[in-house]
């Protein structure tokens, strides 16, 4: 018998995803770990995690994503993407990470879905526009066809029954002489010689517990009577599995680069309202599918209609896949960016977007995270709060504003409680004073986190460094690189790999040379203040101008922004 | 001729543990399967350990050494891998049981080699969240001994050492010297200048289906065998049902099969190996 893998079948009832359970369910040989979110969305996934094939089926569903039990890597609600590689805490994982979804649809108080599915779930017919009442799953060891050829063979006490229809999946019966409802009986194919039979009751009867315990006697014979006649013909092989190979790229575990600012994604403006004074909330939502996974600390670029492309930290919670919610705030002096975002764009428009890019990852081995955002740096610090909520990290999100209503997504505020600190209207010296205050206390294990405007972020790291907390403990984000940019040398960039020699003449930047010369150098802000563009030094002095790397790693002479920064030496070695 | 399933002649040449010369002598006689055959093992004078198979087919090779039966269907088996700590006369050996899996070899060997899940699997005891990171460390491939070495590996530990509750980063060196035997050395909370020395041996029954052999070689004048025997029941038993929730329960050794991270450069190193050796069972090979 050929299998048709495009056809739907249920493969779970509803009753079998409880809050926060993994249920295991299978369909032609293949194992799916089935999971609903707290967002009610139904996740059909294949029941392994990529990184050493451990049954997700005992992961732990908080909710929001999926975590693997053996090392604790997390996957998102919807799009099944890797967040976090506890091993590897202060690395972003490649977005690429995703494990093999299925199509997972719930209707009627069942799950449904198909491994290869030729188009849209389509309900069947013979349920449209009833009220249901689902059956307890009964599983056979049996052919799903010879299960089939069975089906009209249940027998009611006193009564007969007879086969309306009959179909590749199903069997319609109605019970004459007994005052029940018609019955549809699914046969879920779970292997060769293995299947699952799923009735559904087209109404609720009057007394459902009675019947429900009536159908299950007589299902549990007619399991006995087709797995009898299945032990006749010997049991058909299993059905031979492939596992889909990761991607080549992953399996050598070199980041994946491209070119210049991405604009891979199509958006539209599903709701723009002002969060705040001065600052316009944008839901993104995506045209078709879904969106890639996102990490706290992660931005994308916007290409705006003006030709301009910005970028802006995604603020959403974990497992918050169906949309990205950015933030941006209108600046007088602005280049053209969020005065376009203010003005000219609105709910409904479509934007063009890059898929989101984490050069600010959140370290969740600590023990305790200070999170300090400065005004609109509120954003990626948002992110960050709602993750280690959500994972139960202890952490404290101070919030520095002009006022109340300076203060951006109140109701998620509202909802991370006593962890969130809002210091308002306060003077430069007032601040400082504060900050000395917050990081009073560094220890082992601890994490602090800045996003804020280019002073208070300094002022920030002065007092956190005064106060004892190494290099490596803090991190930041620029908005922008406000330092003046010298671009007046004219060196030799030599690049390891590649294997080339080219000149970099003042007024041109590493980058711009790399490009212009095929070479594929990923990049986003183009200002030193993202990370994107960061390359490995092997040999030479760079000359830094970024706002990215931390003092010990600029002096440490190994790592380069290549947008901005320069070499003091004739000749720098980069290891692309 | 043999009779056995397995037809790897890269398995068939190693030595294979069945039983330890200590619960041999308890029990005089003991049957077991070793690649899909069952085989019978009998002590006798002088601690003298005969094995045969039960059914057609000729009797394997036998061979005692480190504290073990150990047999090969192969005609001219490998030499035992070096083990020097088990000679040492000051140090205590303590055999602390053996454990049924249904999982492959390979992957019960890459369990014993990996220090990610220290913190979810044997969680408060190895490791502990939020500790999670492991460190860069070193891994090569020993060409003079044919085996994998691990060093430099330091991970997180949440009771240190045995007076402290204290954390602190512990130092661990691995080796792998035989397809299914691996080597785990620690620093002594005893003497800080050597190292305890814990080992898996595995045998296997089948592709997927394993006893494994767990022990210690140790210098340690504190805790009886009772309480070193509970502790790594403990640790096992944890691993236990990770391992058998593994899919494909055989080792995949195409790099695209599973997804590798820096952390895991010594099951890469292992994985190559065992595709160097040209080994078959227990394992899926890499599509030609």
């Amino acid at each position: 018998m050929t299998i048709d893998l495009s056809q739907w079948h249920p493969i779970a009832s509803s009753s079998d995803l409880p809050l926060r359970h993994v249920y295991q369910a299978q369909l032609h040989g293949r194992e799916f770990a089935v999971w609903r979110a707290d967002d009610q969305y139904v996740n059909v996934w294949e029941n392994r995690c990529l990184h050493r094939g451990v049954r997700l089926s005992v992961g732990l569903n908080d909710g929001k994503e999926l975590k693997c039990l053996y090392h604790g890597w997390r996957y998102s609600n919807r799009s099944a993407g890797c967040t976090y590689i506890p091993a590897h805490p202060a690395d972003a994982p490649a977005r690429t990470i995703c494990n093999r979804t299925y199509p997972g649809v719930e209707e009627k108080g069942l799950v449904w879905s198909a491994v290869d599915p030729a188009g849209d779930f389509e309900l069947p017919e013979v349920l449209k526009g009833c009220d249901p009442l689902v059956l307890r799953p009964i599983p056979l060891n049996a052919a799903p066809g010879l299960a089939l050829s069975r089906l009209a063979d249940l027998k009611l006490e006193g009564g007969t029954s007879r086969q309306i229809a009959s179909t590749g999946s199903y069997s319609h019966l109605a019970f004459d002489g007994l005052d029940l409802p018609e019955l549809v009986l699914f046969v879920q194919p779970v292997d060769a010689h293995r299947c699952v039979l799923r009735g559904v009751l087209k109404a609720v009867p009057a007394d459902p517990a009675g019947t429900l315990r009536q159908f299950n006697t007589a299902l549990n014979r007619l399991r006995t009577l087709i797995e009898a006649a299945a032990a006749e013909a010997p049991a058909p092989e299993p059905i031979a599995v492939d596992f889909r190979p990761i991607d080549e790229e992953l399996a050598s575990m070199p980041e994946i680069s491209r070119s210049g600012p991405k604009a891979e994604l199509r958006v539209t403006v599903a709701r723009k309202w002002e969060t705040s004074e001065g600052v316009a909330a944008f839901r993104l939502e995506p045209l078709s599918g879904a969106l890639p996974t996102f990490q706290p600390g992660a931005h994308i670029d916007v290409h705006l209609p003006n030709g301009m492309a910005r970028q802006y930290s995604i603020t959403n919670g974990p497992g918050e896949g169906g949309h990205y919610t950015i933030a941006v705030k209108r600046e007088p002096d602005s280049r053209g960016g969020s005065e376009c975002l203010h003005n000219a764009v609105q709910t409904g428009d479509v934007l063009a977007i890059s898929a989101p890019r984490n050069n600010f990852p959140l370290r969740r081995d600590a023990v305790k995270v200070t999170l300090v955002a400065g005004g609109i740096g509120i954003t990626p610090m948002l992110a960050m709060a709602r993750a280690l909520d959500a994972q139960g990290i202890a952490f404290e999100l101070h919030y520095f504003a002009q006022s109340k209503a300076h203060l951006s997504f109140p109701e998620l505020l509202n909802e991370l409680g006593d962890s969130v600190v809002t210091h308002l209207g306060l003077n430069p010296a007032e601040t400082s004073a504060k900050l000395n205050e917050i990081l009073a206390d560094y220890g082992f294990a601890r994490h602090l986190y800045i996003c804020g405007p280019g002073p208070m972020l300094e002022a920030t790291r002065d007092v956190a460094a005064k106060q004892g907390w190494p290099d490596e403990a803090v991190h930041f984000e620029y908005f922008k690189n406000t330092q003046e940019i010298d671009d007046s040398s004219t060196f030799e960039v030599a690049l390891a790999r590649s294997a080339m020699t080219l000149q970099v003449p003042a007024g041109k930047t590493i980058l711009e040379v790399l490009q212009e010369n095929g070479i594929e150098a990923p990049s986003s802000c183009e200002q030193g203040a993202c990370g994107t563009c960061l390359a490995t030094v092997i040999e030479g002095e760079p000359d830094h101008q970024d706002v990215y790397l931390t003092p010990t790693e600029k002096a440490a002479g190994d790592k380069i922004i290549t947008c901005v920064s320069r070499s003091k030496s004739n000749r720098l070695v980069l290891d692309i | 001729m043999t009779h056995t399933k397995c037809t790897d002649p890269v398995v068939l040449e190693q030595w294979h543990p069945l039983i330890s010369d200590r619960e041999l002598a308890d029990l005089g006689e003991f049957r077991t399967t070793l690649l899909e055959r069952p085989l019978t093992i009998k002590h006798g004078a002088r601690g003298i350990a005969t094995v045969t198979a039960d059914g057609p087919g000729a009797s394997p090779k036998v061979l005692q050494q480190y504290g073990y039966v150990w047999a090969s269907f192969g005609q001219d088996p490998n030499s035992l891998f070096p083990f020097p700590e088990f000679e040492e006369p000051d140090r205590r050996f303590v055999p602390t049981g053996v454990f049924g899996v249904n999982v492959s070899a390979g992957r019960a060997v890459e369990n014993f080699l990996d220090m990610g899940h220290f913190p979810y699997v044997h969680t408060g005891i190895l490791g502990e969240e939020p500790h999670t990171e492991v460190k860069e460390y070193d891994v090569e491939v020993s060409e003079t001994r044919d085996e994998v070495v691990a060093t430099r590996c330091r991970f997180y530990q949440p009771k240190a050492a045995l007076a402290s509750d204290e954390g602190a980063d512990v130092e661990y060196t691995y080796r792998v010297p035989h397809p299914n035997c691996a080597l785990l050395y620690k620093s002594s909370p005893a003497d800080p200048s050597r190292r305890d020395v814990i080992y898996l041996f595995l045998q296997p029954m089948g592709e997927e289906w394993v006893r494994a052999h767990t022990g210690m070689c140790i210098l340690d004048e504190d805790n009886t065998d009772e309480s070193i025997r509970y502790f790594q029941q403990v640790i096992f038993g944890q691993d236990k049902p990770i391992l058998e929730n593994q899919h494909p329960k055989r080792l995949p050794l195409d790099p695209r099969a599973e997804t590798p991270i820096r952390a895991d450069k010594t099951a890469i190193a292992y994985r190559r190996w065992l595709s160097q050796k040209g080994l078959t069972y227990g394992v899926i090979s890499v599509a030609a």
